[in-house]
């Protein structure tokens, strides 16, 4: 039981990378997707402000047109990306016990993928018809 | 090695571990560190909407069903409450930033970060809203 953890050398002990096993990756993909998040979110809300009011055809039409799809795009990957990481960082903290934290960080995927792909899916429905 | 085994075998002294949340007085930048955890837990469950809406724009029957919910007084409480959590987590996020770069930790920086955190938001959000309330006429 023990006997492993001492033949890991300092090096090996640092590449275990800690307690989600991606070492400073989700920090640092927390704080890009943060940065990012900021003049996405911005871009969003005006979006959703002036598409308030106007019928379902004029907003499909607003929603589908190139600029308004790409800025859409960004901020769900941005967010999704952004989301899962946050909450993991929350089960992590909270969920000790190693199959509940295991179980709690797949749903954390599932769901950002879901709802990730359903936003894309509906942006993307607009953008190209079908 | 020895000498740590036989310090763990005494019996611990009696003193006070680490201090338990129950004896701070709450303070802004404690409930504002605790608001930006509860906020973003709430938009990640939110992004359901942003989906349901981008959906429901495909066809006329689920966006009439989008702006009957949105419309409700309901809907609107829930919508009220997200752009809050939206504004507010972005502040507090850009808070967070501003420390990486190491900035802003000073107790009287740490305070007013903290309450232009509260303010901001909540005064965006108000602007937010009666703008939209007022050029779409109450409906
Ligand atoms: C709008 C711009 C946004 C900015 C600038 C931002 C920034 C941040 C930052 C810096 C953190 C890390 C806090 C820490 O280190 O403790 C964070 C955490 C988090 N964010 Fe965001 N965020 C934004 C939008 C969003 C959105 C739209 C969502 C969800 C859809 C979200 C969900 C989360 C979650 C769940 C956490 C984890 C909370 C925690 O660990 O306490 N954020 N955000």
């Amino acid at each position: 039981m023990s006997a492993p953890k001492h033949i890991r050398t300092p090096l090996a002990r640092v590449l275990g990378r800690g307690a989600a096993r991606s070492g400073t990756e989700h920090f640092w993909h927390q704080r890009l997707t943060a940065v990012a998040n900021i003049p996405l979110t911005i871009a969003a809300v005006i979006i959703l402000i002036t598409l308030l009011g106007r019928n379902q055809a004029a907003v499909a039409q607003i929603l589908g047109s190139p600029a308004v799809t790409i800025i859409m795009l960004l901020f769900i990957f941005s967010i999704t990306i952004h989301m899962r990481i946050g909450m993991a960082v929350i089960i992590e903290d909270y969920v000790h016990d190693e199959s509940s934290k295991l179980t709690l960080l797949m749903a954390n995927t599932f769901f950002t993928f879901a709802v990730g792909l359903a936003a894309v899916y509906g942006i993307l429905k607009l953008s190209f018809g079908l | 090695m020895a000498e740590t085994r036989s310090l763990e075998a005494r019996t611990p002294a009696e003193r006070p571990l680490s201090p338990h949340l129950q004896i701070y007085r709450p303070m802004l930048t404690m409930m504002m560190s605790i608001a930006h955890r509860i906020t973003g837990f709430a938009l990640y469950f939110g992004t359901l909407l942003l989906a349901w809406w981008l959906i429901a724009a495909v066809s006329p029957n689920g966006y009439a069903r989008f702006q009957w919910f949105a419309g409700s007084w309901i809907g609107r409480l829930i919508l009220f409450g997200y752009t809050w959590a939206l504004i507010h987590h972005m502040l507090g996020g850009i808070r967070h930033l501003i420390w990486d770069t190491g900035r802003g930790f000073g107790p009287s920086e740490r305070e007013w970060l903290a309450a232009a955190n509260l303010i901001g938001s909540i005064a965006i959000t108000l602007i937010l809203w009666i703008f939209v309330l007022l050029t779409m006429g109450g409906s």
